[in-house]
């Protein structure tokens, strides 16, 4: 259990829930509010920015994790979270959430027509993968509930209970009494919840997160940190979180992927015991963690040497 | 914070007397005064160069002032405001002014629809761009004007020949500005409503046309601007009504009075109508940030 966030404390409004008992209880009043993560698995995964390779993959994902992938920047980590939303088609191989398909060829990898596809994957991987982005990916002339309410409308919620489930979605990011603003007139770290919302209301089954917290300032970015693991309680959906941050990734992940520079590939891949403990920052464990990845990823002077040539 | 909040109401909660003065922001008491004494300060900073221009034409056509530019067959403001009080108490001028304002009001408004369609077409497919921005590259520079003839064999009667070359001058700067502003839109916003499972329809309707608004009404309001002079050119060459007719007639009959009289109907009828443009794309924009200012 991490710190107490504000949807947590805004129990008392869940008269029109089913259920108004425990406050844990009430994110679960409607069964297919429930939406369970899918396994995502990424096998020979290749993809490009132009002509340049951006990141060659192969990742097997199990339901309902939490995996933060860790490169520097410029990497090509976002290519394969754009790749799993359906917004970049890949150069080979294939992308699967659950059974299906979300990029890359239907077919095995082996067949002839991996180029010649066009773009329909995008009608398979639907809402399978929403995004969360860095920055301003809100809809600047639609309100805090309003841009919840258009993800809520692309779901097919009927028109009716879209403001009542948007404002408990905003309830549930701490948002309560926002509704009604303007992003523009919120600050980052509230469009983050905002945005968070807004993904959360498309229930996807895998939460694909693009530096979302890259531009926070550093406490900010730290509540953000709890709210997003508090949500996960929640909704358990399989989580992508692309970071620079070596912090953030050691406090969020179940395993931590380290990517080479570009092209990305798996450089080693960090399981976490007992992940999401809060205070875990502060005991040695974690320093030596920190210290190892940071060694692996050739920020560490003396460590760096051996290590980068290794790969 | 409370449930109250959740009326059906649009976008900024705005006290509705103050609406139209007050772009959103902090609403405190107080604040209708001092949006009045702006508005006050507003209208005399607006009259005083009216006013210098009132007294300069007046000296200037009292005394006949000819100094390499002549004066002397200008007629005056008082000559001026005579014709025009004599033309208000007619029931001709009226229909002037009217008919002139349907042909603007019917030749932009097929225009901005035409040309937002085809704008958005052309911006966001790159069939639609191939077909069609040769057809508009090549009709672009011909002025409206130079239309005239073919609009009188083309159309039945005059009226409708007018109404199309208003809609020929206002077409190409809204379609032009609408292409832009497509181009110009954060990517984004559509990667964002695409993972959200969003189709192309749902992405023109709630993401791209609100996103380009700014860009359009850009493009509007210089087609306002351009609809008008147009209206009143093809309305002194081929017109048997409206302001343009009235200004042209009267220099036909040297009533050098009323001319002026149409110039400044024209100029008053263009600044609200534009005045408009103006109000409406600040009411649909007034998400942009520097909409507060």
């Amino acid at each position: 259990m991490s710190g107490e966030t504000p949807s947590e404390r805004s129990g008392w409004r869940s008269e029109e829930r089913a259920e108004p008992s425990a406050e844990r209880v009430r994110s679960r009043a409607r069964p297919e509010e429930m939406s369970c993560g899918a396994s995502v698995r990424l096998s020979g995964l290749k993809l490009a920015f132009g002509d340049t390779d951006a990141a060659e993959i192969d990742l097997d994902v199990r339901a309902g994790e939490v995996i933060v992938l860790l490169g520097p920047s410029g990497c090509g980590k976002s290519t394969i979270l754009r790749a799993l939303a359906g917004l970049l088609e890949p150069v080979a191989g294939l992308a699967q959430v659950g059974e299906s398909v979300v990029a890359g060829s239907a077919q095995p990898p082996s067949s002839s027509g991996v180029l010649a596809r066009k773009r329909s994957p995008k009608n398979v991987g639907r809402t399978q993968c929403a995004m969360v982005f860095q920055d301003d990916a809100l809809l600047p002339w639609r309100t805090a509930r309003r841009n919840v309410e258009y993800a809520l409308k692309l779901r097919g919620v009927p028109r009716g209970r879209r403001q009542p489930e948007a404002e408990q979605l905003l309830r549930q990011v701490g948002l309560d009494g926002f509704g009604d603003h303007l992003p523009g007139a919120l600050s980052g770290g509230m469009r983050q919840r905002v945005q968070l919302a807004r993904t959360l209301a498309a229930q996807p089954r895998v939460l694909l997160m693009d530096e979302p917290f890259g531009a926070l300032d550093a406490q900010t970015r730290s509540e953000m940190q709890r709210l997003l693991c508090s949500v996960w309680q929640q909704h358990k959906t399989t989580i992508l979180f692309v970071t620079h941050d070596v912090d953030e990734a050691l406090l969020l992940a179940d395993r931590v992927v380290l990517l080479t520079p570009r092209p990305a590939r798996v450089r080693r891949i960090v399981e976490i015991e007992s992940p999401r403990r809060p205070g875990a920052q502060f005991e040695p464990d974690f320093a030596r963690r920190r210290y190892e990845i940071l060694a692996s990823l050739g920020d560490v002077p003396g460590a760096a040497h051996e290590e980068v040539s290794a790969s | 914070m409370t449930s109250t909040s959740v009326s059906s109401a649009p976008v900024v909660t705005e006290d509705p007397s103050e609406a139209g003065h007050l772009p959103r922001g902090p609403r405190r008491r107080g604040v209708r005064s001092v949006v009045t004494s702006r508005g006050l300060l507003a209208v005399v900073l607006a009259a005083i160069p009216l006013g210098a221009l009132l007294l300069a034409w007046h000296l200037l056509t009292e005394y006949q002032v000819v100094w390499w530019l002549r004066f002397d067959k200008i007629p005056g403001p008082a000559e001026v405001y005579s014709t025009l009080t004599t033309q208000l108490s007619s029931g001709p001028f009226y229909n002037d002014l009217l008919v002139s304002l349907r042909r603007i009001l019917l030749g932009f408004s097929i225009a901005a629809v035409g040309g937002v369609a085809i704008g958005a077409m052309i911006g966001r497919s790159r069939l639609a761009s191939a077909l069609l921005r040769p057809l508009i590259e090549v009709f672009r520079p011909i002025p409206a004007i130079a239309l005239v003839p073919l609009a009188i064999l083309l159309f039945p009667d005059g009226e409708q020949g007018i109404v199309f070359i208003t809609f020929f001058a206002a077409f190409f700067p809204v379609t032009v500005s609408t292409i832009h502003a497509m181009h110009a839109l954060p990517p984004v916003w559509e990667d964002a409503a695409r993972t959200l499972g969003a189709g192309r329809m749902s992405i023109l309707r709630y993401v791209v046309l609100p996103g380009a608004m700014p860009g359009i009404f850009s493009g509007l309001s210089v087609a306002m601007g351009v609809a008008w002079i147009c209206v009143i050119s093809a309305e002194m060459i081929s017109g048997q009504f409206g302001i343009g007719y009235y200004t042209w007639q009267s220099y036909g009959l040297l009533d050098y009075a009323g001319v002026v009289v149409g110039m400044v109907s024209i100029g008053l009828l263009g600044w609200s109508t534009a005045w408009l443009v103006e109000r409406l794309g600040r009411r649909v924009n007034r998400w942009l940030p520097r909409a507060a200012s």
